[in-house]
Order: C-alpha cells, then sequence, then structure tokens
C-alpha cells in the first residue's frame, strides 16, 4: 500500500515509521523548510511521564503513554529511562499532597532519599515523589533520529512541500498537521506554549524534575551535555510567535527556585510553539472523507504520538478499529 | 430573585473559568453548578487580536453571562487598561475588579482598588471589586460608586473559607441592600453553605471545583450547598445555645418509675 503522511512533527514521523515498518510504501509530506519550523514537536519537553499526567488528564493520556516508553527505547538510543521527579517548596506541600492523590506508581522520597537519588538537589527539599518507571528524551535528537530511520526504511521525507488531503484525492493519506488541519477539524483549538533552553554545565540534574506551585508549575529537563530545557506555559491562544516577558520571569524564576545555580546559567534559547487539542485535551484519529487525521496530542506530542500512530497505521492498512481514539461520528467524545 | 446592577440572577452560585483540565470538563462542570455567570480572566488568555479566539468561543457556547475579571493586575493602571480590553472583547459593562497587593497571599490592594473602582464607575463601569472584609474600604467602593461588594472567604485558592465570620456578618448587617457575593477562599460546598446562612447573597468558587477530584460532581454538590444556604436564611434559623433546649417539654412527662 501506498501512503502520504502530512506532517513531520513527532505525530507525522512516528506515522511514518510504523507504517514503513509494517511494509507499506510511505512519503512524508512537510511545509516548512525543516524540522525546527515543522509545528510545536521541535519546542516539545521530550518527557514520557504517563503516570506523573494523571494529575490533570485522564487514564487514557496514561495508558498510551505507558505503550510509548519502550517504543521509543527500542527506536531511539537516546531515550533515558531514570524516572521523573516532583518537588515543591515547603509552602506548597499541599500541591505535592494533592499530585500523590491524584497520581500512582510513585514513590515518596525524604531529603536524604532524595540527596541520594539526585545529589543536587539534596537538602534542597524535604519531601519528593519518584516515579521510576518514567523516562524522557531529547525531542530534536529523537526527530532527526526519526527521519534518519525513515530514511534507511526508503521512506523519503520531502520539506517545502505544501499538501493537504485535498490535494491527494484518491491517494491513501494520514494528515498530521496540528493546527493547520483546522479547516477540517473545526474543533481544535490552539494552545501556546514558551519554553527556555539553558546552559550550566556545572549541574548535573539526571532526570526531569517538575515543580509543583499553585499558579505556576514548572518542569526542568535535562538536556545532557549540560542543556536544560524549561517548561512550559499554557495560554489557551493560537498566536504562536510573541513570547512575553512574564512566561520568561515565571519561568526563569522556577528555576532559579529549583537550584540557585540556574542564575547562573546561559540562556541559549528561548521558544514557542502551538499546540493543537480538541475540547477534552484528549487525542483523535479521525476520518474525514478518505483522510485519516492524527490529531489533538495537545502538550503530550512524544507521549502519545506511538500509541496513536500505532493505532493509524492499524485502522488504515487492517481496518482496525480502535474505540478509544477513534471519533468518526461524534464530534466530542463523552468525558471518562 | 438576586439583582446584579438591574439583571436579575437566578443562581447564587457564579463559577470561575480558569484551571480546568480542559475546556471540555470546564463546560460539563458550568452546567452541572446551573450558574448563570462565570468569570473570564482576560489576562493570561489574550495576547493579539485574534489570539484566543477558540477559547471565547468555547465560553459564549456556554450561554451564560459573562463577569470578564483583571486577574493578576498589580496597578490601578493595568487594572483600567484591562477593563477597557474586557469591555470590547466581552461587550459587557461588568467586570470583576482585582487590583493585588501582595504576591504571596493574592490579597487585595485596596487603595489602589477604591482609585481604580471611582475611575471605572465614572466611566459608565458595573464594577464588582474584589475586596477584603473592611467595612470602610467597602464604604470608600460604595462611595465610588460600585453597588456590589465581592468581599473575600480567605486567600484566593487557599480552601479555608469563611476567615472572618464576624466581619462579613458586619458587612452584612451595614450594607443591608448591598449585593454581597463571596469571592475566593471556599474549599468546600459547607463553606458556600455557611456564606449563604450567613445572609450573602452569592458566592463565586473557581479552584475549589476546577481542582476537584471530579470538578464536575463537585460543581453540582456546591449548586445543591448554595440552595440550601439560601433557604435556610430565608427560612431563619434558631439561635446558637449554650444548654440543651428539649423539643419536648419535660413538665407532664410521665413518671415510668
Amino acid at each position: 500500500m501506498r501512503v502520504t503522511v502530512i506532517g513531520a512533527g513527532v505525530a507525522g514521523l512516528t506515522c511514518a515509521l510504523e507504517l514503513a515498518e509494517r511494509g507499506a510504501s510511505v512519503e512524508v509530506l512537510e511545509r516548512s523548510s525543516g524540522l525546527a519550523a515543522a509545528g510545536c514537536s521541535w519546542f516539545s519537553g521530550g518527557m514520557l511521564a504517563p503516570w506523573c499526567e494523571l494529575e490533570s488528564s485522564t487514564p487514557l493520556v496514561t495508558q498510551l503513554g505507558a505503550e510509548s516508553i519502550p517504543w521509543w527505547a527500542a527506536r531511539f538510543p537516546g531515550t533515558v529511562t531514570r524516572g521523573t521527579l516532583v518537588v515543591a517548596h515547603g509552602r506548597d506541600v499541599a500541591e505535592l499532597k494533592q499530585f500523590a492523590r491524584r497520581t500512582g506508581e510513585f514513590q515518596e522520597l525524604d531529603r536524604e532519599q532524595l540527596g541520594a537519588l539526585e545529589p543536587e538537589l539534596g537538602g534542597r527539599f524535604s519531601r519528593a515523589l519518584y516515579f521510576p518507571r518514567e523516562g524522557h528524551l531529547d525531542p530534536r535528537a529523537a526527530l532527526r533520529a526519526l527521519v534518519q530511520r525513515l530514511e534507511e526504511l526508503g521512506v523519503s521525507v520531502r520539506f517545502g512541500v505544501d499538501a493537504s488531503a485535498a490535494m491527494l484525492a484518491g491517494r491513501a493519506v494520514i494528515d498530521c498537521t496540528g493546527l493547520a488541519a483546522r479547516t477540517a477539524l473545526p474543533d481544535l483549538r490552539g494552545v501556546k506554549g514558551e519554553m527556555l533552553l539553558l546552559g550550566l554545565p556545572e549541574l548535573a540534574l539526571r532526570r526531569p524534575v517538575r515543580v509543583l506551585h499553585p499558579r505556576l508549575p514548572v518542569y526542568v529537563v535535562p538536556r545532557g551535555d549540560g542543556v536544560y530545557m524549561v517548561g512550559a506555559s499554557m495560554i489557551e491562544s493560537d498566536e504562536g510567535t510573541r513570547i512575553s516577558a512574564r512566561s520568561m520571569l515565571e519561568l526563569l524564576s522556577a528555576a532559579y527556585a529549583l537550584h540557585p545555580a540556574f542564575g547562573e546559567a546561559q540562556v541559549l534559547e528561548i521558544g514557542t510553539g502551538v499546540r493543537a487539542a480538541f475540547p477534552d485535551n484528549l487525542p483523535r484519529i479521525r476520518r474525514v472523507g478518505e483522510a485519516l487525521y492524527v490529531n489533538g496530542l495537545y502538550r503530550h506530542g512524544f507521549l502519545l504520538a506511538p500509541a496513536l500512530a500505532r493505532r493509524a497505521a492499524q485502522t488504515l492498512l487492517d481496518g482496525q478499529h480502535f474505540a478509544e481514539v477513534t471519533d468518526e461520528d461524534s464530534r466530542q467524545r463523552r468525558l471518562a | 430573585m438576586l439583582q446584579l446592577y438591574g439583571v436579575g440572577v437566578g443562581s447564587r452560585l457564579l463559577l470561575g473559568t480558569a484551571r480546568y483540565s480542559s475546556p471540555a470538563v470546564l463546560t460539563e462542570a458550568v452546567r452541572a453548578s446551573r450558574t448563570e455567570i462565570v468569570t473570564v480572566s482576560l489576562r493570561r488568555e489574550s495576547g493579539g487580536e485574534r489570539s484566543g479566539q477558540a477559547f471565547w468561543a468555547l465560553i459564549r457556547e456556554l450561554n451564560v453571562r459573562v463577569l470578564p475579571n483583571t486577574a493578576g493586575c498589580h496597578s490601578v493602571k493595568e487594572a483600567v487598561t484591562t477593563a477597557h480590553m474586557a469591555r470590547e472583547v466581552f461587550g459587557t459593562p461588568w467586570i470583576k475588579l482585582e487590583v493585588i497587593g501582595e504576591d504571596d497571599t493574592l490579597q487585595p490592594d485596596v487603595f489602589g482598588l477604591t482609585e481604580a473602582a471611582r475611575i471605572l464607575c465614572a466611566e459608565g463601569f458595573e464594577v464588582f471589586p474584589y475586596t477584603t472584609e473592611d467595612l470602610v474600604v467597602a464604604e470608600r467602593l460604595l462611595a465610588a460608586g460600585c453597588r456590589v461588594l465581592m468581599p473575600w472567604g480567605a486567600p484566593i485558592g487557599s480552601g479555608r473559607g469563611l476567615n472572618n465570620l464576624f466581619g462579613l456578618r458586619t458587612l452584612r448587617a451595614h450594607f443591608a441592600g448591598v449585593a454581597l457575593i463571596i469571592d475566593a477562599g471556599l474549599g468546600v460546598p459547607s463553606h458556600a453553605a455557611q456564606a449563604l446562612e450567613t445572609g450573602c447573597d452569592a458566592v463565586l468558587v473557581n479552584t475549589a471545583v476546577a481542582q476537584a477530584g471530579n470538578p464536575v460532581l463537585m460543581a453540582a454538590a456546591f449548586a445543591q450547598a448554595v440552595e440550601a444556604g439560601r433557604t435556610a436564611y430565608e427560612a431563619g434559623a434558631i439561635e446558637a445555645r449554650d444548654f440543651a433546649s428539649p423539643s419536648t417539654p419535660v413538665v407532664g412527662t410521665a413518671f415510668l418509675r
């Protein structure tokens, strides 16, 4: 079967790989000139934290997300599975209790245990939650690795080609274009995120750390070589170019409060992207006409893409149906 | 029926729209709460002319009255500017005026608040000021032209309930004709019931619903509590006593031994 995948973000590339691994003849078309401009995946945190996400998501995100960790580990050697940490400053300790009540699969650490696990945070927090089964990756390296693997399988990834499902009528198409698919998926909306890359070689955090706060929850993800990603704001907006001083203040303050060494960090990059989300913030595989749309990954791109790609490929190639992510009739799946 | 700037309102529960896990959950919570007024923060969701349109569309689909707020504003100028933007976006003269004075407690800056209220009332806004339970501040706000007061129960998001019941009773007694809406600090439905029993006209809840394990159920629980509290207020409660007061008279009971 010949399949065209539109969009070279994490959703498109994982779909293409799932199809190619199943023997389909695949091409990927991407409107922008390169990976860095192909949507919000480039600015992602790259956390693979399905159990942490239970705090504000439904169990579906956890179920789909849990599939993704072995998927990434098998295909991208840079996948790190050292777990993730959740901390709160003394006066926000109620947030930590609430987080613990809503999530699962964690161990509670005291000050000494935290220091033993993550020496840089030793003595800085009296309590922490450790999610040992979670992981993280560098999204940019992961996207490049996906492209390389696709090329090894004979899949061409063509940049600078503006295509739409309508233009490719008569061909098998999976559209993974995020917010750009809004004409076909009118219930999509944009949720803007802003992020920072900081360089701080003298700090050696080994795993992602979430800092809970009633208003400004922030996470810090180590990218290796002393580079840290700090993210991310959540603003109901589809305007993806402006970065506000307030957001930067909040992200930097949170990083500084996590560890004062961040005060000396070099600001390497400030980035922003717009996540595509459906009203319930859950992902969908939706058939519109002949094309299959994989969209609404919201802030869970790297976490959910493999599970959706697997289902999209099986839907297209084998005619399977996955009720948990497919909605062809009802616009809005009822809440669990 | 409760009157807010000449508008009759059936439900005495107002709901904030921030911090829900998704717009779909927000929509269901609004329905379950049976509220007729939701507050919307302009500041965080805005950014450009076109941005945020999808979120506004979702809010409009709720078919409830929108009370825009100036959440996060720290100065008179910021609050006034945000109020102007809100009037343009939502086409309403209503504004829930917040001027924050202190970041840890999000306590209102009552001096900036009265100043901003004076400016906005003079410009024709119908101002809902987020204030403390301070009687003198309340007087100044009414003198500035406010006809609704929104005293806090406790700091925003703290879930502690009515910290100063005495102060709220005093407000109620002094300003019998002014609509009092408890804004901020409620954690559980019994807090809301207590506010209504005390004679407050309505309550505004956000975090207690949005961050509950099941926001939709919690919204329904608050709706029931508000109704119970108001009905109790209208029924007239008994006075608390120091000793037991038997509901069956002792005199005349039969000697059994």
